[in-house]
């Protein structure tokens, strides 16, 4: 027979996909795992590690002030070696550093919002200049005085403004010192000789090649255009993080379980069905986490849990369906077709209030709860997909096997249909 | 048996859990508790959690805190089933907070890793957050009610089911008030997903509602509720079932801070069948007045 045996094809390509999408979400693709579970990149609150969130202590800030902020706070990351570390922009005034698995999270975040405010001071601690007002600064090797050897130092140069004052301040203080001051730390005290009109200094001091150079990166990008204050630290420990991914895999796994026996016991064949689609979603929602490099997060993953337990609400409006179109006397498979169809309306109203939950949770949630917000919308349209689709596919496919008893979908057949309060319960009743 | 008949009993069992609710916060606000038991992302302040082998009593954690920081009343409270502590103050800044974790790992002789984590809100994010979870459940019930007055060209049943909706809201507000729920970030995540949750068993039952009046014409209003109802009742109660079964995991295997939120969860979604069944019709039946039911 012709149909019997597109039957059997359609339902072996599902077997088929179904086995592939969950080792493929098991395994990953190759030695980098795409795909895979191993590759979905994981929360802070999962991994350990610190989020801050500084404010612009001023108002009115420009955007570019923003750009250079973030790019100063990145270098300062880079030269940590925190290369995982995430900066990005939060509102109009603030800013979010995420850095996984840091050690010492206290000092990281002093040092990453400091200001590195580079001042020129005379000896009664007058600021003469100030960092802004410089335009470069890199580092030099050369002799420094006429009888010294060859040394690294930092040469600056200053912008208009910044030549004016400070060739003002080396006319004021001919013969005695000025004072180059960083974050309040004396970095080197030179002797004026004589007034400097080209707008162009150097630092001298104890430096070797590394630490000029740094300081010369310091003040290139050390004017942070405005103060950091910090309004929300979280510094989770790598053990809590581990405790989170076992005890959710568990929970996951006895959630997702439990459901699935439900379905099976509930609707016998139909809940086959249905918990084959299922799996098929389960695939396809840790290759899409993977595959768009949502990061996961711990309410996230009740994110995902939770959603198995609502994609089956689609299959269970379905077969409630069919049991009442199968009771007006209908052949099993139009009312496999007539159930999915009057169900649908349903269904997608029912799908797309809960993406309204979502969606404004999405856009005024902050941190891991836009986690949750991501994965529950990824889930209720996936789930709608496999619900609807691919469990009617299955269920056609068993169907056109010639497995059509009413009895194995947990189906009344309708001879013994009554009104359902005078039915005697020890019947047909399951 | 009918729901629209006994709709008075149902209003009444709602009403009670609410009064109970709000007789919690008036207490617990009389007593200095708080209406909730706000945790710092709503009030501002420093968390540290610390797991500690040797087990010592709140208030030697209490008075090394109070020694550093000189904070009085630093709030210690024990996780349940593990050896973990939670510990609230005041904020701190960076330099103090290095300052109690190195006075705590030197006087309960801790290592890094028994600092589980270290969190700081400014007032400025608590305010925010505050304003944002009363925002956030009242735009999306502006959403939810535009959707489904636009879907089912029907006003009256969209503020029914918006009641039934908020009714879910109460309850849970209740629950997190008599058992001193911590309030925190994933308290607004639990409201949402309750209210998508809800919305979506009230209009299943609306849908039927709407295809049974054109059906069942010559019958009562009244009688087409409880039809409607019942014929979604298993659908309601699989569905409630299933979500529950998957929430319940959560719950009995999570860590706390998930803990904290399924609980909540698993109350909002009894609480969102509840009222989608026995709530949400009656509440049309009685918005529509004399005038408008069939009989």
């Amino acid at each position: 027979m012709k149909t019997r045996g597109k039957s059997i094809a359609v339902l072996i390509v599902l077997a088929v996909v179904a086995i592939v999408l969950n080792l493929i979400a098991l395994f990953g693709i190759g030695d980098s795992h795409a795909f895979g579970l191993k590759s979905i990149k994981r929360g802070l609150d999962l991994n350990g590690g610190v989020s801050i969130v500084y404010q612009a202590d001023k108002e009115d800030v420009t955007d570019d002030d923003m750009r250079a902020a973030i790019g100063l706070i990145q270098s300062r990351l880079d030269r940590r070696n925190w290369t995982e570390a995430e900066v990005a922009r939060q509102g109009s005034n603030r800013i979010r550093v995420e850095i996984p698995g840091v050690e010492d999270a206290e000092s990281a975040i002093e040092e990453l919002g400091k200001t590195a405010q580079l001042s020129f001071v005379d000896e009664e601690g007058n600021i003469l200049v100030t960092g802004d007002m410089i335009e470069e600064a890199h580092m030099e090797v050369g002799a420094v005085s006429m009888d010294s050897a060859s040394s690294p130092y930092v040469a600056i140069k200053f912008n208009e403004e910044g030549t004016a004052a400070f060739a003002e301040a080396t006319r004021n203080n001919v013969g005695k010192s000025i004072l180059i001051v960083m974050d309040d730390e004396i970095i080197s005290a030179p002797i004026v000789n004589s007034a400097i009109e080209n707008g162009e200094a150097m630092i001298t001091g104890n430096f070797t090649g590394e630490s000029a150079q740094e300081l010369a990166d310091l003040i290139q990008e050390g004017s942070m255009p405005f103060g950091l204050e910090v309004i929300e630290m979280n510094n989770i420990g790598a053990r809590l993080g581990s405790n989170a991914i076992s005890t959710s895999l568990m929970a996951a796994f006895v959630g997702v379980g439990l459901v699935l026996l439900f379905m099976l016991i509930f609707y016998r064949l139909g809940g086959f069905a249905a918990d084959w689609a299922l799996c098929i979603y389960m695939g396809l929602e840790v290759i899409f986490l993977s595959g768009f490099n949502v990061t996961l997060t711990l309410p996230g993953i009740a994110g995902v849990i939770l959603s198995v337990g609502m994609a089956v609400d689609a299959n269970v409006i379905i077969f409630e369906r069919l049991k009442e179109e199968i009771a007006m006397g209908k052949t099993m498979r139009s009312a496999v077709r007539n159930s999915f169809s009057r169900a649908f309306p349903a269904i997608l109203d029912g799908n797309i209030t809960t993406l309204i939950a979502a969606f404004v949770l999405y856009f005024m949630g902050t941190g891991t709860i836009k986690g949750f917000a991501i994965t529950l919308m990824m889930g209720i349209i996936l789930s709608m997909f496999t619900a609807i689709v691919i469990t009617r596919f299955i269920i056609m496919g068993i169907i056109g096997l010639g497995i059509n008893n009413p009895r194995l979908f947990a189906v009344k057949p309708k001879l013994t249909v009554v009104e359902n309060k005078n039915s005697n319960k020890g019947g047909n009743e399951k | 048996m009918s729901i629209v008949k006994n709709r008075f009993k149902f209003f009444a069992v709602s009403a009670v859990l609410i009064i109970c609710g709000l007789v919690a916060m008036i207490i617990n606000a009389a007593g200095g508790k708080g209406i909730f038991n706000f945790d710092i992302e709503f009030t501002g302040g420093t968390e540290i959690t610390v797991n500690f082998e040797n087990e010592p009593s709140s208030d030697e954690i209490a008075k090394v805190i109070t020694d550093i920081t000189g904070q009085r009343t630093p709030q210690v409270q024990k996780l349940v089933g593990t050896n973990g502590f939670t510990i609230k103050m005041q904020s701190i800044d960076s330099q103090t907070r290095t300052d109690v974790v190195n006075g705590l790992k030197s006087s309960f002789s801790l290592s890094d890793d028994d600092i589980l984590s270290v969190q700081d809100i400014s007032g400025t994010i608590s305010g925010e957050m505050q304003k944002t979870a009363v925002l956030a459940v009242f735009v999306a019930c502006i959403c939810m009610l535009v959707y489904i007055t636009i879907r089912f060209n029907n006003f009256k049943m969209g503020v029914s089911a918006i009641l039934a909706l908020l009714h879910d809201v109460f309850i849970m507000l209740a629950f997190y008030a008599v058992f001193r729920i911590p309030v925190n970030n994933s308290f607004i995540a639990a409201l949402l997903t309750v209210l998508g949750y809800s919305i979506n068993a009230t209009i299943v039952i609306f849908d039927r509602i709407r295809e049974n009046s054109r059906k069942m014409d010559r019958d009562s209003t009244q009688k087409i509720i409880d039809t409607s109802i019942f014929q979604t009742m298993r659908r309601s109660v699989y569905t409630s079932l299933t979500t529950l079964f998957a929430i319940g995991a959560v719950f009995v295997f999570g860590v706390d801070s998930v803990r904290e939120f399924a609980l909540p969860m698993m109350v909002g979604i009894i609480s969102g069948a509840y009222s989608s069944v026995c709530l949400s019709g009656s509440l049309w039946y009685a918005f529509l007045g004399a005038k408008g039911r069939k009989e």
